[in-house]
């Protein structure tokens, strides 16, 4: 049954990652992404983490992705990313060596690792016992083929409260303030500064990128061709 | 068959690769966002698989902290890139490549 489930759900991540990496329209990627998301929660409760898989939907579909939605209709949505044109000479055989590289090593890794037991040792300081999340035994009489503990019956989510606020609370304090910090520094970067903006510089093929107070190597080759005063150009250029 | 924690590394593996190419290759920063987001999950999917397979509730803290950081990231990253459209239409991350104050 475990292994039906994660056939199931492995395969319609699988789909879902493919389609987000191959989808032309950032709407149907931030779709495709739902999708994977969604089956690696399944895949989350068929290893006995049903608190990470509700977090899972909740946060990641209910809450990430919505706000990529959000960004993508505010600027409109926007196809010209074409996978047929690559503007980068050689990019795609560099990230295709890349991917099948870092499959390679990781699949290597795993077989290394796994092989006979994962490495390291069974925890002491917070072991996991066995997970039911019901509560009442009527409940989980339909689980019967789980192991209790003790005679006692300990929720995925106890657990893991318990251990989040003793071992890791001082983690668990740090991440409030980064939350806090990335709060402060969203509300800065959204706020719109006073007086007119200035245009960013933007590299075409007819006009060369131009920085003030930099040289570029096309700026450098008119002057060479023109000869038109090099001295005053530098001092201008170094400004 | 069994189902054994090596096929969730192996799985995880697959994920991050396709996270890793799609980041690579596409141009639009929010696509290239969401392939992190992937790769982040694929990573949680090791974390869980670990845990599970030692018996240790480390596992599932560490993915309860990745998700926390990785909704900062997100937040960020996204105003960021509200910000930079704003100034500029079209989305292509080439045409970012000056990030100056």
């Amino acid at each position: 049954m475990d292994l039906f489930v994660f056939l199931i759900a492995g395969a319609f991540s699988i789909v879902g990652a493919l389609g987000l990496v191959l989808a032309r329209n950032p709407v149907h990627s931030a779709l495709m992404l739902v999708m994977a998301l969604f089956s690696i929660a399944v895949l989350f409760l068929n290893q006995d983490a049903q608190f990470l898989a509700a977090v899972q939907v909740v946060v990641y579909a209910g809450a990430i992705v919505v706000l990529f939605l959000f960004v993508i209709m505010l600027l409109g949505v926007d196809q010209s990313d074409d996978l047929k044109i690559e503007p980068i000479a050689g990019q795609r055989p560099v990230a295709a060596v890349v991917g099948l590289g870092v499959l390679a090593l990781s699949v290597i890794f795993v077989a290394v690792s796994v092989d006979g037991g994962a490495t390291g040792a069974e925890s002491v300081t917070a072991p996991k016992v066995d997970s039911i999340t019901a509560v009442e035994q009527s409940a989980t009489s339909l689980l019967t083929d789980d192991q209790e503990f003790g005679g006692e019956i300990v929720p995925n989510i106890d657990q893991l409260g318990r251990v989040l606020f003793t071992d890791y609370v001082f983690a668990f304090e740090i991440t409030g303030l980064l939350l806090t910090i990335a709060v402060v520094g969203a509300v800065m970067l959204s706020r719109r500064p006073k007086g007119e903006l200035a245009a960013m510089p933007v590299r075409t093929e007819l006009d060369p990128l131009v920085i003030p107070g930099r040289r570029t190597k096309s700026a450098v080759a008119a002057d060479a061709t023109d000869d038109a005063d090099p001295a005053a150009e530098e001092t201008a250029g170094d400004s | 068959m069994e189902l054994t924690s090596t096929w969730y590394l192996v799985l995880a593996a697959i994920l991050f690769a396709i996270g890793a190419v799609g980041l690579l290759v596409r141009r639009n920063p929010l696509v290239m966002f969401m392939c992190v987001e992937l790769m982040l999950n694929a990573v949680n999917l090791t974390f869980v698989a670990f845990g599970a397979e030692l018996n240790d509730l480390g596992g599932e803290i560490s993915v309860f902290f990745v998700l926390v950081v990785a909704a900062a990231e997100v937040v960020v990253g996204l105003a960021i890139i509200v910000a930079i459209m704003r100034r500029r239409t079209g989305v292509n991350a080439d045409d970012i490549s000056v990030l100056r104050g």
